[in-house]
């Protein structure tokens, strides 16, 4: 039999329910799996697993009881750590939150609690999400457990290691600007960026708040579906969740894609993409088409724009954002003889390289005289993306593009360049600025055996006919591979 | 800001790119040495050359974007609800008094 840690949550879930395994026996596997991963990979910042025991006994216990709370009762799952978990230290990776305790969880954190579900620990991230590589963190770089050489992506890329590892089931991440689908594919698992609004932020330290939204990492379609489904729903906490009813996103999972209508994004499919990427990209093209997809190429002249207006959006946000690290109410407390230089000294040692970057960027965008010229011309060109998006979507149900123009990159490779490092984003970040869904589904490995994303893009709220192309294309992909660190014959020293 | 009452993208792509990133860094609260100004300032300038492509495309009548979702209000009942008492309010603050948060001198010696 395989190992517990291999399983998805559906195949788990069966058979916590048939009895052949309980919460504790999956959550003793996968903290066994982190145990031999992390010292080559270093997915998580802390691993809780007092508590990690202590919940799956719990979940043990209530299933016995006919206390079934769902799909995710007693499934193992990691958490990105930028969110808020009471009792347990949240770092957002930087120096200026080191040993802080919130006093309070994010809601998705209590809404996985109340699904039953077990948390193994807090992953690395770039610092406050900020990067594609996971680089960027105050306590160290993570490695891709395909090839401990290369990056897993970011910033979410603790969460997609461990889920390609098997050191959680399951993850959540944040996706700002790609950080949920780029490290997906880099790590050859799904992640999804829901439609804006639809999981509550409350408890997200926040980067740039009109594009940050949270989602899921897992080794399945179908599971990623059943994840978002416990956390999504309007929340009192979080003024721009979506209020209305969730869609049950595994409604139409299994119905193929005959009759839907496909468009390629030209301007993604160009030479600026790897062509290993590109040919296998096209090869899952022509495939949804063999499939009685109706594939046709469309074409969106302002996503080229997209990268340049979100490098002045997001940074302007997150200058605004950050400016509550300043030394009083939590986190470091650098010296100064008064409040000002107290709180500039606090900045100064606190923040790394790449968010300093950001928020001086920001502030200049944002400053008298510069203002329209930068972020409102940015803001503009975000509504003609926008526009275009929707207007595409008069034609075709589903937009489908790569994830990331490469596979893995090496450690170290971009991290001198910021512009190259920003690049790595430039086929996610158009959804973002729209607020849409999109899905990152792994589709093979290049010749590098590091694996290639997918991405399924829909418009706002069509997360089910997202999650139904996303099913088809990962049965058409019928990826099995595994990461050479997800088996226990490499990792053994 | 209205987009008609700003210069033409013609014009806005002529202007260079000027930081005086001694000020930047001040508003931005975050006290750098003149070594750190000097790279931080000529990576910005960098990055700002690559991000002026925006000022390539006509938007002239396009209303800015700074929120995706169209929504204007978001309301909740008025009600008294469970919040954090001040103890844990306090309980990551680097200095503390009587329930308060704790600084520095607000204003110099001089």
């Amino acid at each position: 039999m395989s190992d517990p840690a291999d399983l998805t949550i559906a195949a788990a879930g069966a058979k916590l329910r048939s009895g052949e395994l309980s919460s504790v026996d999956l959550t003793e596997a996968v903290l066994e799996r982190a145990r031999m991963s992390e010292s080559h990979l270093h997915a998580y910042l802390t691993l809780d697993q007092t508590g990690a025991r202590e919940k799956a006994t719990a979940a043990d216990a209530a299933l016995a009881a006919g206390d079934d709370r769902g799909p995710l009762h007693g499934i193992p799952i990691a958490l990105k750590d930028n969110m808020c978990t009471k009792g347990i230290e949240t770092t957002a990776s930087s120096q200026i939150l080191a040993g802080w305790i919130p006093p309070y969880d994010a809601t998705v954190v209590s809404r996985l609690q109340a699904a039953g579900s077990v948390l193994v620990g807090k992953t690395n991230l770039d610092e406050f999400a900020m990067g594609s590589s996971t680089e960027n963190s105050a306590y160290g770089a993570t490695r891709n457990p395909w090839n401990t050489d290369t990056v897993p992506g970011g910033s979410s890329g603790g969460s997609a290691a461990a889920v390609a590892t098997g050191s959680a089931l399951a993850a959540l991440g944040s996706d700002t600007g790609g950080s949920i689908r780029q490290p997906a594919a880099l790590c050859g698992v799904v992640g999804v960026k829901p439609t804006y609004g639809l999981v509550s932020r409350y408890g997200l330290i926040a980067f740039a708040s009109s594009l940050d939204q949270i989602g899921p990492f897992t080794r399945s379609v179908e599971d990623s579906a059943v994840l978002l489904e416990a956390i999504a729903g309007h929340d009192i906490h979080d003024a721009t969740s979506i209020r209305g009813e969730i869609p049950n996103f595994r409604g139409s999972l299994h119905h193929g894609v005959a009759g839907l209508k496909i468009g390629v994004i030209k301007e993604l499919s160009g030479p600026e993409i790897d062509p290993e990427v590109r040919t296998s990209v096209s090869k899952m093209h022509d495939a949804l088409a063999d499939a009685g997809a109706e594939v046709t190429e469309v074409s969106l002249p302002s996503c080229e724009y997209g990268l340049s207006a979100y490098y002045l959006i997001a940074p302007a946000e997150c200058s605004a954002n950050l400016a509550r690290f300043d030394g009083v109410r939590f986190g470091l407390r650098s010296e100064g003889a008064t409040t000002e230089e107290m709180m500039a000294a606090t900045r100064a040692e606190g923040f790394g390289p790449e968010v300093i970057r950001r928020i001086l960027l920001g502030t200049y965008a944002l400053s008298a005289g510069y203002y329209d010229a930068f972020y409102g011309q940015a803001q503009r060109v975000r509504t003609l993306i926008r526009q275009q998006f929707a207007a595409a979507y008069e034609g075709v149900d589903v937009l489908v593009a790569p994830t990331s123009p490469t596979t893995a990159f090496e450690i170290g490779a971009k991290t001198d360049d910021p512009i190259a490092m920003y690049y790595a984003d430039v086929c996610t970040i158009p959804i973002n600025l729209t607020g849409d869904p999109g899905a990152s589904i792994p589709i093979g490995l290049d010749s590098a055996d590091l694996p290639i994303g997918y991405q399924v893009m829909a418009p706002s709220l069509g997360e089910e006919r997202m999650f139904q192309v996303a099913q088809a294309v990962e049965d058409i992909a019928n990826f099995t591979a595994r990461a050479p660190l997800a088996t226990s014959e490499v990792v053994s020293p | 800001m209205r987009a008609d009452a700003s210069p033409s993208p013609v014009s806005i792509a002529a202007m260079p790119v000027e930081i005086d990133i001694a000020k930047v860094a001040s508003l931005a609260r975050i006290a750098l040495s003149a070594e750190e100004l000097a790279r931080y300032g000529a990576q910005l300038g960098a990055i700002l050359e690559h991000a002026e492509r925006v000022q390539q495309l006509p938007t002239e009548g396009i209303p800015p974007t700074s929120h995706p979702v169209p929504m204007t209000n978001s309301f909740r009942p008025d009600k008294v609800t469970e919040s954090l008492s001040p103890d844990e309010a306090l309980s990551g603050a680097p200095a503390a008094e009587d329930g308060y948060f704790k600084v520095p001198p607000v204003l110099g010696d001089e």
